[in-house]
């Protein structure tokens, strides 16, 4: 196996993956442990990678799986099973006016703990979108997911970041 | 999804650029007549403007970054300046061992597209595009059919029959291939023009070899490659081989 073309391709994601492996953990020394094992697991899996396929995916995706495994991830998996039974009261989101959302969103530290906030998946999966840019088809081969779920999961995220938002708005 | 009626998936999926083109384009025509999805859109825009900087909040240290490094690039020794000699040998053989195996790598592979085309021909109901036991049959065929010219020597008297020929393509490259009987054997002979690939790339570097128990033998003149292959007796093979080394060039 090539580790210099390994290098040469995974390397730049360094900085990526270091950061969504935060925002996924809320702690550094666990991020950084997630890193590692992610890198680590990545080399010796090269071999299986498909030249030409999207190596982001391929590696966000052994990040997020780590870290399911992890006791970081283990504690928040709960964060799952909310996506799919809790989900948010459609209500308190539309009631959340564009002019409110627009005025949430003038405090950054409003957003980031807004983030924080939100259950795992959905919290992943808005990073995913609207912070890593990627597609829906990469999402959906980071989560390992249809394409159908990531767009549900990712409307349902939206509304649960907006009702979060908007009910910080509303006490300030 | 609907777009006409203030849809806000439908608006995220807008600006995600996930929307087909023909949703996409009854969008923006809703939208320049509705001032709720204008304003939502807007708010929208501006939530994700804010949220960009979540993209580089947490920035790796450089420890982690050796350490990761360390972790995957090829083995190097940090530290121990006595081993930067050995390094550097190791490297360069490295570096020849890797020049090496893609160049026979290639070579192997037009070797192996030599001996396929051998084998399919004597597997092929049909072998051959021309049919004759005289040269001056075959060659004339090939006018105009190969970028090239080649001469055949004269058969008649000895323990070789020429069966017969046709047009393959050798690395991507038209290439004649005749069939030439020699007792119970058959024996075939590639010409072809020579290319890099063709030449510097061949596992063996010219004359005789014995490659998946075929005897071949190859050789360069003039711009052109030959190739003669057959599994009958490496003396034969060489024998053909001279023949045609005789007459071409």
């Amino acid at each position: 196996m090539d580790r210099a073309f390994f290098e040469q391709l995974a390397m730049p994601l360094f900085d990526q993956l270091y950061n969504h492996a935060c925002w996924l953990t809320g702690d550094r020394a666990d991020a950084e442990d997630l890193v590692q094992e992610t890198y680590a697991k990545a080399l010796k899996g090269f071999g299986s990678f498909t030249e030409g396929t999207n190596l982001r995916a391929w590696m966000f995706r052994i990040l997020r799986n780590a870290f399911l495994n992890s006791r970081s991830g283990l504690k928040q998996k709960t964060g799952y099973l909310e996506d799919e039974e809790v989900g948010t009261d459609e209500s308190v989101a539309h009631e959340v006016t564009p002019e409110a959302l627009f005025l949430a969103s003038e405090s950054q530290e409003a957003i980031f703990s807004a983030l924080e906030q939100l259950p795992i998946a959905h919290r992943e999966i808005i990073l995913l979108c609207d912070v890593d840019e990627m597609s829906y088809k990469e999402i959906s081969q980071v989560l390992d997911v249809p394409a159908g779920t990531v767009m549900s999961r990712l409307a349902r995220a939206r509304r649960n970041l907006r009702a979060t938002l908007g009910a910080k708005e509303a006490v300030r | 999804m609907t777009t006409g009626s203030h849809d806000r998936n439908a608006l995220a999926a807008y600006l995600d650029g996930e929307l087909p083109a023909d949703q996409e384009r009854s969008l923006q025509d809703h939208l320049r007549s509705c001032p709720e999805c204008a304003a939502e859109i807007a708010a929208q825009v501006r939530l994700r403007r804010a949220m960009k900087p979540a993209a580089t909040r947490f920035a790796p240290g450089a420890d982690l970054r050796r350490k990761v490094q360390g972790q995957i690039s090829p083995k190097r020794t940090a530290g121990s300046r006595w081993l930067w000699p050995a390094a550097v040998a190791a490297l360069a053989v490295m570096l020849l061992a890797v020049v090496w195996n893609r160049e026979s790598t290639l070579g192997n592979q037009v070797f192996r597209e030599v001996a396929d085309l051998h084998v399919s021909d004597l597997a092929s109901a049909n072998p051959y595009d021309v049919v004759s036991s005289d040269r001056h049959t075959v060659k004339p065929w090939f006018q105009g059919k190969i970028p090239f010219a080649f001469n055949l020597p004269e058969f008649a008297g000895t323990d070789f029959t020429l069966l017969g020929g046709r047009l393959v393509y050798l690395h991507q490259q038209p290439a004649a291939q005749l069939v030439v009987g020699a007792g119970k054997h058959k024996i075939s002979v590639l010409i072809a023009q020579d290319s890099s690939t063709l030449g510097s790339g061949l596992p063996f570097s010219g004359g005789l070899a014995v490659r998946d128990s075929f005897n071949v033998e190859t050789w360069e003149k003039d711009g052109l490659r030959f190739y003669v292959i057959s599994d009958a007796e490496k003396a034969t093979v060489h024998r053909l081989a001279q023949a045609l080394q005789g007459v071409n060039g």
